[in-house]
């Protein structure tokens, strides 16, 4: 099968080009660095069936992170290559179109984002564009669609240029000079408001305390939406639920297949947090207690992305980043991380060095809840008060910047600094950050449902054959004289490697105070990923940082469970 | 009078002249719109060693200090 490659420079659009040319459903923001892996689609062309990649965004083909080297590798197999290119910023762009036709694959060039030309004052002469580079220009939006049937349409006059001359770096820029004289003209524009926003939101002065109002009011705003959705639509389609799933209880009776499915009844009723069966705290946790805060936390991370107001919260945060040995593109791994890690260690792949991605994985793992296990965190602290999980998160944020400083100063390698590209504010389309939330929510839907339906059964049949207590007491010196907590807490951290929101949940029925609650949460979040981050952190930092990131987890967890323990509870 | 862009002041607008560091570093310079002969402005300088927000051709772009300092620029023009 024939394939046609995607190559551009970060955030020209390439993935909404994708997903135009293929139909296909991937993740698109309005910052660099969104794509960190490839994604493969079909198209039909002519009767035939073509693959089409889309590559990690790349300035040149010099690579200077992970993201971009991975572009480089897929290049190699173009058969065809559509250079997706930003028309507002020809200029730089160009570079890189220079350099792939240089590299003898038959080329289009698609010319996104045209309609914003016309804001900014530029015109751009697209039919001597062509003359001068030999190849097909098409003018895109690909947020509209416009110019993709054109696009397709003139994919078969793509040629290789042959005769073409290897040019260096200089010749490039000069040649670019002259391009940019022949086809661009831009008239001056005067400030706008779009502009001064930009400017506020990335001053210190302003930017600063701007960016903690917005990130106050996201967070309440997810809190609130997912207590609202809780209160008046999850609980109640769960009572609805409890009569059909008594009578499932009776009519199972009593053995092995009921512990499973139904689990304990307590106080003559099913418990859906604590009885622990795949129909009851099965179903419970991702819906009644995880899935309403996933959806309002996507919706607020699609804003956040969409807007590009991410880059500005990475400038304003870079100097604290920095000292912890990444640089401020490290707030998107914590910003992903917080929905889930497992996307949170892919987003690793755009910082410059192995330190930089080392630091960064392993402190997010340490100390960025997921959104389902924060989701627990509300659900079983919630009731005892706000200020024991201000405290399970005042730990964590004081963790993440405390073994920054340590990592930072104790791992070898380079921490380069930061060099973001700044996009211009867009206004979000409702439509996209609707079915971004929607495929992330599916993600968790499908990752997270089996998971928990084997973290019930696991749990039930160790239970049944006396593994848990057996396992409780060997650990006891552990949890009981040095974290001081009851000892069946065991089996919720073993748990807790399949699924975290479950591993919270079993924490509830162990009979603990609030503080011991605390203690709990806080080392569940520390001590070691789930499964799926696991195997994703395993292949980008290697088995030997893999083992080394390891060691910093459970040291961790046991110096600031221990800690904690000390001044939480006492001796 | 030629300085290094970490000695500009906020809003002002000064020339690239030339830039140092190593091949790589200086190609992704460029590509990022930062090259010799371009108008580059300082839009925000952040405190604590912090990065610089430059803005070349209408587009902004964060840069460490480290990197700044490798970029001389002519500060009459």
């Amino acid at each position: 099968m024939k394939k046609i490659v995607l190559m551009g420079n970060p955030n020209v659009g390439k993935s909404v080009v994708f997903s135009r040319l293929t139909g296909a459903n991937v993740i698109t923001s309005n910052y660099p660095g969104t794509t960190v892996d490839f994604y493969k689609g079909k198209m039909v062309f002519n009767k035939e069936d073509i693959e089409v990649i889309d590559a990690p965004g790349t300035y040149s083909l010099e690579p200077s992170n992970k993201a971009e080297e991975i572009a480089l590798k897929i290049l190699d197999q173009a058969d065809l290559v559509i250079n997706v290119v930003d028309a507002t910023n020809l200029e730089r762009n160009l570079f890189l179109t220079l350099e792939l036709i240089e590299k003898k694959r038959p080329m289009v060039v698609a010319l996104n984002i045209w309609d914003e030309t016309k804001h900014l004052g530029i015109s751009i002469d697209v039919k001597r564009l062509e003359e001068i580079l030999k190849v097909p220009v098409i003018t895109t939006n690909a947020l509209s669609g416009e110019g993709i049937k054109e696009l397709v349409s003139r994919l078969n006059e793509a040629e290789s240029q042959e005769d073409i001359k290897q040019t260096g770096e200089e010749e490039k820029w000069i040649e670019i000079g002259h391009i940019i004289r022949e086809v661009q003209k831009v008239i001056h524009r005067h400030h706008t408001i779009r502009d001064r926003i930009s400017e506020a939101t990335i001053k210190p002065i302003t930017g600063i305390p701007i960016s903690i109002i917005i990130i106050f009011i996201s967070f309440w705003a997810v809190r609130f939406t997912g207590e609202v959705l809780i209160k008046f639509i999850f609980k109640p389609l769960f009572e609805l639920y409890r009569p059909l799933a008594m009578i499932i209880s009776n009519w199972l009776g009593s053995g092995f297949l009921h512990e499973v499915l139904i689990g304990k009844i307590i106080d003559g009723q099913i418990d859906f947090v604590q009885s622990m069966g795949i129909l009851t705290t099965g179903l419970y946790v991702p819906f009644g207690m995880v899935y309403p805060y996933i959806v309002p936390f996507y919706l607020m991370l699609a804003v956040m992305e969409d807007t590009g107001y991410l880059p500005r919260l990475a400038t304003l945060t870079d100097s604290l980043f920095h000292r912890l040995g990444t640089h401020g593109h490290g707030i998107v791994t914590v910003f992903l991380g917080l929905g889930c890690n497992v996307p949170g260690a892919f987003a690793t792949r755009t910082l410059e060095t192995k330190k930089q991605r080392f630091i960064a994985g392993t402190l997010m793992v340490i100390s960025v809840p997921c959104m389902a296990q924060t989701a627990m965190i509300f659900g079983i602290l919630g009731p005892y008060g706000l200020h024991y999980i201000f405290i399970v998160f005042t730990t964590l944020s004081a963790i993440y910047i405390l073994m920054g400083l340590i990592l930072n100063r104790f791992v070898k390698g380079e921490s380069p600094e930061i060099f973001l590209e700044i996009p211009p504010y867009r206004r979000p389309n409702i439509r996209t950050m609707l079915k971004k939330t929607w495929m992330r929510v599916r993600w968790f839907l499908k990752d997270a449902i089996p998971f928990l339906f084997l973290g019930v059964l696991i749990v039930n049949i160790l239970y049944a054959v006396g593994f848990l207590e057996w396992l409780g007491g060997i650990f006891a010196p552990i949890t009981e004289r040095w974290l001081g907590l009851p000892k069946e807490a065991t089996a919720a951290l073993m748990i807790g490697f399949l699924r975290k929101d479950l591993a919270v949940g079993m924490l509830l029925p162990l009979g603990m105070n609030p503080m011991q609650l605390v203690i709990a949460a806080t080392v569940l979040t520390i001590y070691f990923p789930c499964v799926a981050t696991f195997a994703v952190l395993l292949k980008e930092l290697g088995v030997k940082d893999m083992i080394k990131a390891t060691g910093v987890m459970i040291g961790t967890a046991l110096i600031v469970g221990g800690l904690m323990r000390l001044i939480l509870i006492g001796i | 009078m030629e300085d290094i862009l970490t000695a500009v002041k906020e809003g002002k607008e000064v020339v690239i002249v030339k830039l140092f560091g190593g091949h790589r570093f200086q190609i992704r310079l460029r590509t990022m719109g930062i090259r010799e002969g371009k108008v580059i402005k300082v839009v925000s300088r952040h405190p604590f060693g912090g990065p610089l927000v430059v803005e070349v051709d209408g587009r902004e772009a964060t840069i460490g200090r480290g990197m700044a300092g490798k970029i001389i620029v002519e500060m009459n023009i």
